[in-house]
Parts: C-alpha cells; sequence; structure tokens
C-alpha cells in the first residue's frame, strides 16, 4: 500500500463542553476524492477544518503526505508549530469555503495570485499565466478584472476554487461548497469539481449531493455524532449501507 | 388572476394605452417657498447689518498674520492626526492581539486619555517642566544612559502637538478597532487557509476592508481636531484663533475678527470633506457592483437625463403644433 495523502488518527476536537469529534480515524490516498455525508451538527465541517488546522485538535494526529500539521515530530514528541509554520503547510492544502470568501476588494485576478505571490514567494509571472488558465479552467476568462460582487455565487465559488488551486495544493478540501448557491447554480460549481476529480486531484468534499458523490466519490465517509459509522465505496455506502442510522439519514436526504 | 383581458370601463380607454399622471406633491413646494424665504431673510440679516464689520472682515480675512495663523492650525491639526492615527493604530492591534499585557495596555490608554479633558492634558504637557526637570533614558529604578532637560526638549510647540496627538491617539484606537471588527471574520479565516502571512493578511486583507468603517469616523475626528486646536490658545502658541484673539483685543472689532476665524474653520473642513469624499470611493472600490456617482457626474447625469429630454420634447410639441391640430387615438 502506498503512503496515504491524507492520515487522521484518533482525532478529537470538542468546544467547550461540546464534543464534536470523538475519535476519527480516516485515510486518502493520492488521487482519491472521499465524499464526507452525514446529518448537520455531525462534526463534517470541523472534521474537514481540523485536516488544514484552522480548528486546533485535543487529541491524536493528522499527517499530510507524511507531514504532521500543526506539530513538529521529533523522535516520540510533538512540537508544536508555531503560527508562521502553520500557515506554510497549509499552502499544501486548498480550501473552499461554504460562504466562497473571496476578498471583495480584490479583483478575481488578484484574489487567485495573491497567496502564491506572498505565502510562496513564486514569480509573479509565472502565476499570473497560472492564474489566466485556471480561470479559464473553471470557465470564467471574461471574468478576470472583475470584482466578486460583480459575479453570481456559482461564479464566486469557481474563482474560490481557481484561488485554491493556484498554491498546487496536495489536497483540496471542499467544505459544503454548494450550500450557499441558488439550485440552478449548483450544476455548475459541481461540474467544475467532477472534472478536478478526474484530473487525479485528491479531494476530500463535504456535501449534501448525493448524486455527486455517488458519481465522482471513490470513498463515501457517513460521519454522525462524530464518529465514522461506516465508510466504503459509494455502491456500498449509498445503495446498501449496513448501518441502520446510515440508512435513515439516506432515506430522509432522498 | 386570469389571462383574459381587463374589461375597460369605457369604450375609449379601450382604444388607447393607459397614461401615467405623475403624482403632484403640493406641500413640497410649500415647504420649499418657505424655508427660501427663511434662507433670504438670513442672508439679508448677515449682509445688511453694519454691526458684522463686512469691510473689516474684508481687510483680515487674508492679513499675513490671519494666514500664517490659518497655517499653524493646518500644521497642529496634521501633526495630531498622522501622530495621533500612528500610535492609535499600534494601540488598536495591542488590544486585539492575544497577549494579555498588550490588551490590558492598551485598555488602559484609551481609558486615562480618553477621560481627562483635552485643555488639562494640554496644560499638563505644558508645565511638565516644572513636573520633572530632567527626562532621562536607562534602566527603570537603575542608572540613566542619557539625560535631557525637559525644558529643552519639551517647547510649548511640542507640548501642543504631543497633547493633541496623545489625546487623539486613544480616540484613533477605538475607531481602528472598530475598522477591524467590522471585517468579516470569513476573510481572515479564507487569508489563514490560503497561508498568507500575518502581517500580509493585516495589511492586504483586512486593513483595505476596515478603511470602509474607519475612512468616516476618521474624517469626523480629522475635523474634529481643525477645530479642537483652538484651545491650543491656553498655551498661547498663534494658531487661528488666538491670533484673532489678538488682534481683536487690539482693534476691538470682535465680532469681525471671529468671523475671520470663522470663515477659515469653515474653508478648511470644506477641503477636508471633499477629500474624504473622494477616499471613501476609493475604498469602496469592489463593495458596490458600481462606485457612485461624483457630484459632477451627477449634475451631468441630470442635464442629460432632465434637463435635454424636456427641451427636446418642447421642440418637438411645437414642430407638431405647427404641423396639424387634431389625431388623438390612434385610426
Amino acid at each position: 500500500m502506498s503512503r496515504p495523502m491524507v492520515e487522521m488518527r484518533g482525532v478529537h476536537k470538542s468546544y467547550g463542553p461540546l464534543h464534536v469529534l470523538r475519535g476519527v480515524d480516516l485515510r486518502v490516498d493520492p488521487g482519491e476524492v472521499t465524499v464526507i455525508i452525514g446529518p448537520s451538527g455531525s462534526g463534517k465541517s470541523t472534521l474537514l477544518r481540523c485536516v488544514n488546522h484552522l480548528e486546533k485538535i485535543d487529541r491524536g494526529h493528522v499527517t499530510i503526505d507524511g507531514e504532521y500539521i500543526g506539530y513538529r515530530r521529533s523522535g516520540n514528541r510533538l512540537y508544536e508549530l508555531r503560527e508562521r509554520e502553520i500557515l506554510r503547510q497549509r499552502t499544501n492544502i486548498g480550501f473552499v469555503f461554504q460562504s466562497f470568501n473571496l476578498f471583495p476588494h480584490l479583483t478575481v485576478l488578484e484574489n487567485v495570485i495573491e497567496a502564491p505571490l506572498s505565502a510562496q514567494r513564486r514569480p509573479r509571472d509565472e502565476v499570473e499565466r497560472l492564474a489566466v488558465e485556471l480561470l479559464a479552467q473553471v470557465g470564467l476568462s471574461d471574468k478576470v478584472h472583475a470584482y466578486p460582487r460583480q459575479l453570481s455565487g456559482g461564479q464566486q465559488q469557481r474563482v474560490a476554487i481557481a484561488r485554491a488551486l493556484a498554491l498546487r495544493p496536495k489536497v483540496v478540501l471542499f467544505d459544503e461548497p454548494t450550500s450557499a448557491l441558488d439550485p440552478e447554480l449548483v450544476g455548475e460549481v459541481l461540474e467544475v469539481m467532477k472534472e478536478l476529480a478526474r484530473s487525479g486531484t485528491t479531494m476530500i468534499v463535504v456535501t449534501h449531493e448525493i448524486g455527486f458523490a455517488r458519481e465522482v466519490a471513490d470513498t463515501v465517509v457517513f460521519l454522525d455524532e462524530g464518529r465514522v459509522i461506516e465508510q466504503g465505496p459509494p455502491a456500498q455506502v449509498l445503495d446498501a449501507p449496513r448501518h441502520e442510522r446510515t440508512r435513515a439519514f439516506l432515506g430522509k436526504v432522498r | 388572476m386570469s389571462t383574459t383581458a381587463v374589461t375597460p370601463t369605457t369604450p375609449t380607454a379601450a382604444a388607447e394605452e393607459p397614461r401615467v399622471v405623475k403624482a403632484r406633491h403640493p406641500w413640497r413646494w410649500v415647504a420649499t417657498g418657505i424655508v427660501l424665504v427663511l434662507l433670504a431673510m438670513a442672508v439679508n440679516a448677515l449682509i445688511t447689518n453694519p454691526a458684522w464689520d463686512w469691510p473689516v472682515v474684508r481687510e483680515y480675512l487674508f492679513h499675513p498674520s490671519v494666514v500664517s495663523a490659518a497655517l499653524f492650525t493646518v500644521e497642529l491639526t496634521a501633526l495630531g492626526i498622522v501622530l495621533g492615527f500612528l500610535l492609535g493604530t499600534v494601540l488598536a492591534l495591542m488590544r486585539l492581539s492575544r497577549v494579555p499585557l498588550l490588551t490590558s495596555v492598551a485598555w488602559g490608554y484609551v481609558w486615562l486619555f480618553r477621560s481627562v479633558p483635552l485643555i488639562l492634558q494640554l496644560l499638563f504637557w505644558y508645565n511638565l517642566g516644572a513636573l520633572y526637570r530632567q527626562i532621562s533614558f536607562g534602566i527603570p529604578f537603575g542608572p540613566a544612559f542619557y539625560s535631557v532637560d525637559s525644558m529643552d526638549l519639551i517647547g510649548p510647540v511640542t507640548a501642543a502637538v504631543l497633547g493633541l496627538a496623545l489625546h487623539q491617539a486613544a480616540y484613533a484606537a477605538e475607531i481602528v478597532r472598530g475598522g477591524f471588527l467590522s471585517v468579516d471574520p470569513g476573510q481572515l479565516e479564507a487569508a489563514a487557509a490560503l497561508g498568507i502571512p500575518r502581517r500580509r493578511q493585516i495589511l492586504r486583507i483586512q486593513l483595505p476592508q476596515a478603511m470602509r468603517t474607519i475612512v468616516p469616523a476618521a474624517g469626523n475626528e480629522i475635523i474634529g481636531l481643525v477645530k479642537g486646536t483652538s484651545v491650543v490658545y491656553i498655551m498661547a502658541l498663534p494658531e487661528l484663533f488666538y491670533q484673532v484673539q489678538v488682534i481683536y483685543n487690539r482693534n476691538g472689532r470682535v465680532i469681525a475678527m471671529l468671523l475671520v476665524a470663522a470663515i477659515w474653520y469653515l474653508a478648511l473642513t470644506t477641503v477636508l470633506s471633499i477629500a474624504q469624499y473622494y477616499v471613501e470611493r476609493r475604498f469602496g472600490r469592489g463593495m458596490a457592483r458600481e462606485l457612485p456617482p461624483t457630484p459632477l457626474h451627477r449634475a451631468r447625469r441630470f442635464a442629460a437625463t432632465r434637463i435635454a429630454p424636456r427641451l427636446a420634447a418642447r421642440r418637438a410639441a411645437q414642430g407638431a403644433a405647427a404641423e396639424t391640430s387634431g389625431g388623438g387615438g390612434a385610426p
């Protein structure tokens, strides 16, 4: 077996008395698409935010391509990293938010090139060329110099995807990328994500789009009350769930 | 509703499209009239009453001593605002930091300098020489490396600038902090998720967005300080208000000289208000789908959409009247 791209081991996370993640193990191989489904409040978003250390985990560990996230391992000790080092680690991890979070005062192009320039210090002409290419890939060649507020929700989310890809990340995390969109705009974003999946990008997607999971996912993970209830290929988890809770959830979503 | 046509009330209405009759607002005209009369009365009272001493106002408005006093007022304002906002920004960042001591020191500073009246603070700085004859830099409670006579270091001008700036910093700190708090937390989260370095997050992502909230409040503060510098007169510094007092104590034309000062303050704040408008436009980029038009644009648009069509309509009506007298409904 090859080295996993993302690995979570026994991850716990609490907000005060609220125990959100109760020992999550997850393994994502390079080039794989993992879709996480589950009822609201099950800890899906928290799980994703723990992967890039937007949330600090209480117990367990997360590695990306063998590198501990948020910590440096030396012997049998994990040393907490400082913010600067964590920020550097995050450039390996693309993140797409439910609410897009584009920078409204910057143009589409400026949004895409900001992090590669300032966080990765790559040369501007290379980054701009890549940005224009990525924007073409997501179908927004004509919006390069527009401001985010001048775009529809679907277009904004596609810019956000291009912005995440501009870092050339090892894995891209999607936190309910279509939940804030009008129904007729969901398709265009999913289409871009399918294209990405086909091109071999390692992705972890939290979503309620069961159809997308069935079509694109290599692995579907069902999360409930902070635990992985079951996981496997979509045909198994979505069509022949073994666990009662999975069946109940899928019954409600359909 | 069904898709059947609306039943016409009269046979003629069926033939034509209904015409829109604009609503009339007679009371708006009445109110406009009353205000115009009041305005005329005010202007009349200003111009015709000889007690205003307009010739004296004209004589002193650009008197060299008044102009240089106005420049000194501008200088005090500029120094007070620039230093005040520099220190205020540092204080705001301290207050927003995760270091408990920095947070509480910043809070304490704002508490102290907002609580003591500016005029008192100015007098304290003015009398610093009496309070501390020597100012030394060194280890606290230990030896000093460098000492300077406080009278040499802090003259009246420095005392005034220091007083204004330190007082201003307390208000600026709150304004800057409010600006940072007004930025959507998702912005910082996105910047952090992209790995953008911390300093860059503040300068490139947060600050420009915070400026939208900071600029209007800062505009208030700058205009407040233009007038606020007049309290410096107690230190006998030749700023605008002190200078006109000196002059009217000599020539006895109190009202005229106060009017001279008022006109200068008006002129200065007008310039600042216009500047603020354009600065706000600059930081409004990307916030609205389209930037709001400037007054110049608006005037042009008004001419194009309101006045020009009316002229054209009048011309067309004249042409039509000359051509034919009938022709209402379609044949």
